[in-house]
């Protein structure tokens, strides 16, 4: 079959598949999510352009300009999942690149060039978006991905907010901001629709407060969800923030664990123990790692990871979204001092009643990772909580050793059982 | 009333046998292919030079990396918490231990109670463990348990620069070549032994009084090296090697 037909066979289904999706209620994430990637992967046939960005990039620009955002770090997500992390991280190790770097770069550069991974590659992108807030990785694989397709790179530079977001960076993020429209509107050969830009901005801005209303239904005992649970329902708030399907996803979503919370039904049956995650998850381990915390009646109610994406509302004002998105896009958690992170980290503590803290030393996340000792500290002086450091990789289960883990795991709740009986 | 403790480690295994809350008797045997079979034998070997049987013993508890595949034993609890009953039950006032076994290298703090406050544990290598200086002692064709008296008659200690096991080896034999004498070889292995050990210690606040337990402990070098770099006295007891299946006798005797 030629690649025309192919891709109009997929184009077809997609739009069969989105017709019965429309007519049915309660829309699953898997269906939302396969749609979505069909008609990313036929875009050209329906004459929309692909922008690929990164995780913590302004994505509502895109949605406003009827282009198709795809998310190499939810593509990460999925290959680690599907445990084709450390194939893909090999391949690309055997193209020259150094093996401490990220996993989610490693595994995107070379999939690239082969096509493979979960859903045999992503589609081609028209154009790259990539905003530093999250790590500085992303400036050179986003290079480097401009320079294999040929294609033009918007950087959006946010500076580090060690403690305030000062009037100069006010300024500085605003005017890239202001570039930022100029280049979708360049590359797409058409004007930004204001008015849409606004409907977009609020539906931005409710998708994110539906999300927190998610989270925090895991304040109540025993919670109805667990981090493992918030990993997976996540996809939407990063990959199609801005747009009505989100809304009601989450508006069913915290209808179903409301109900829950009512009926006092717990993710985990005997919950006893409430703890912390923090960094990403480790995408190839989470049914081993949940079983492992629910054999101990442990329940991760809450997670550093999840609420990144709803963390910087409180920065966000829905009449006004282009100009206070640059504040929140710049203050989000990756992009803040550590007496920060760590006042982010026990305000948590006190919202969900946690009794521990698991940190998860991501190999690949630097911004993540450097700095947790200290937060460790402050955390244990100040709440007086058992900490435990896990060492892995979110993707690259070569970096993973299960007895280790499990014999560190154990040991912790071990230790909090004792001071909790 | 008797109690048993059986520690199931990487290089060796070890029980003890509590009557009345004391230690009546320990034993060390190495633990081999299978883990199964070395708890059973270390347990029996025991059981039979102390003139008990089985039937005896009221409560076991295992414990290190095979203590999930024993059968025959109430409960496994992980070594973290054993070796902390340990200590807490030989010294009671001890607030730290450090553990240095075949694999693992691992600090402790401990509350008044003797509870475990915090720990830390090696990562992905196991430099800086018994193994290592297993590897080392192999190299420099010494007996092991002479390494500790060895490198106390060393003028200095030689420098070892690498962090990996494999990468030390040829560091050791390249110092070999140049004619290094060997007390200074075991001395700078041992001073890179303790640099790992206390960096893992420090970084969960270890306080005085320190423990040292694990097969390690026995080694006097490793000992005062580590001494000299936490500036820290280090009790090692009796017990040092047996501490684990002692810490999970004790645990036998509260479930």
């Amino acid at each position: 079959m030629s690649r025309f037909m192919k891709d109009l066979l997929i184009y077809c289904l997609a739009k069969a598949k989105k017709a019965k999706l429309g007519l049915s209620k309660n829309k699953g994430m898997r269906d939302i999510m396969t749609v979505y990637y069909m008609e990313a992967k036929t875009a050209r046939l329906s004459r929309r352009k692909v922008a690929w960005i990164t995780s913590g990039g302004p994505v509502e620009p895109l949605i406003a300009m009827d282009i198709i955002p795809v998310y190499p770090e939810n593509h990460g997500a999925m290959i680690g999942a599907s445990k084709m992390g450390a194939e893909l991280c090999e391949k690309a190790e055997e193209m020259g690149y150094s093996r401490d770097l990220c996993s989610y770069a490693r595994s995107d550069i070379s999939c690239a060039t082969v096509n493979g991974g979960p859903i045999g590659g992503l589609p081609r992108p028209d154009m790259l978006v990539c905003c530093n807030n999250i790590c500085g990785t992303v400036l050179k694989w986003y290079e480097i991905q401009a320079r294999y397709f040929n294609v033009p790179l918007f950087i959006l530079d946010t500076p580090f907010c060690h403690t305030e977001y000062a009037e100069e960076m006010k300024r500085y993020v605003k005017r890239q901001i202001e570039e930022y429209l100029v280049f979708l509107e360049d590359v797409c050969g058409r004007k930004l629709n204001h008015a849409t830009m606004e409907k977009v901005g609020r539906l931005s801005v409710e998708g994110q407060q539906l999300w927190q209303a998610v989270l925090d239904t895991a304040a109540n005992r025993p919670s109805p969800m667990t981090a493992f649970d918030a990993f997976f329902h996540l996809a939407l708030i990063v990959t199609l923030r801005g747009t009505q399907i989100t809304v009601d996803y989450y508006r069913n979503l915290l209808k179903t664990l409301n109900d829950k919370v009512e009926k006092g039904i717990g993710a985990v049956p005997n919950e006893r123990y409430r703890l912390l995650w923090d960094n990403l998850p480790i995408w190839y381990r989470l049914r081993w790692l949940s079983k492992k915390f629910a054999e101990h009646d442990a329940c991760l109610v809450a997670d550093t990871y999840t609420t990144a994406w709803c963390g910087t509302l409180k920065y966000m004002d829905e009449n006004k979204f282009l100009d206070s998105m640059a504040e929140a896009y710049t203050r989000i958690y990756l992009n803040i001092g550590i007496d920060e992170m760590a006042k982010t980290v026990m305000d948590m503590i006190d919202k969900y009643h946690v009794d521990g803290f698991v940190m998860h030393s991501n190999r690949s996340c630097k911004p993540y990772s450097l700095g947790q000792y200290d937060i460790r500290r402050i955390v244990q002086e100040e709440k007086g909580i058992p900490c435990l450091v896990i060492e892995a990789d979110m993707t690259d289960e070569r970096n993973f050793s299960e007895s280790q883990v499990a014999t560190r795991i154990n040991a912790f709740m071990e230790m909090i059982k004792e001071r909790k009986g | 009333m008797y109690f048993a403790g059986i520690d199931i480690g990487s290089i060796t295994s070890k029980a003890a046998i509590l009557k009345d809350g004391r230690v009546i008797g320990v034993r060390v045997i190495f633990t081999g292919y299978n883990a199964e079979l070395a708890g059973w034998n270390v347990y029996r070997e025991l059981l039979g030079e102390l003139g008990l049987v089985a039937s005896d013993v009221d409560k076991i508890v295992s414990t290190g990396y095979g203590r999930n595949s024993l059968s025959f034993v109430d409960k496994a609890v992980t070594e973290i918490i054993c070796h902390g009953t340990g200590a807490h039950y030989l010294y009671p006032h001890v607030r730290s231990i450090i553990d240095v076994g075949g694999q693992d290298s691992k600090a402790m703090v401990l509350d008044e109670g003797g509870r475990v406050k915090d720990f830390a544990m090696n990562d992905k290598c196991a430099a800086g463990t018994g193994r290592f200086l297993e590897v080392m002692a192999r190299a420099l064709e010494v007996d092991l348990d002479a390494f500790g008296d060895i490198s106390l008659k060393a003028e200095k200690a030689a420098k070892i620069s690498s962090i990996c096991t494999v990468f030390a080896e040829s560091e050791v034999i390249s110092l070999i070549s140049k004619g290094e004498q060997r007390e200074s070889i075991i001395a700078g292995i041992h001073e890179s032994v303790a640099s790992r050990i206390s960096a893992l210690a420090m970084r969960i606040g270890v306080r005085e009084p320190v423990m040292m337990t694990g097969g390690v402990a026995k080694n006097r070098g490793v000992v005062k090296a580590l001494e000299k770099k936490l500036r820290m006295t280090i009790e090692v007891s009796e017990y040092a090697q047996t501490n684990g299946a002692v810490g999970a006798a004790v645990l036998a005797m509260k479930l």
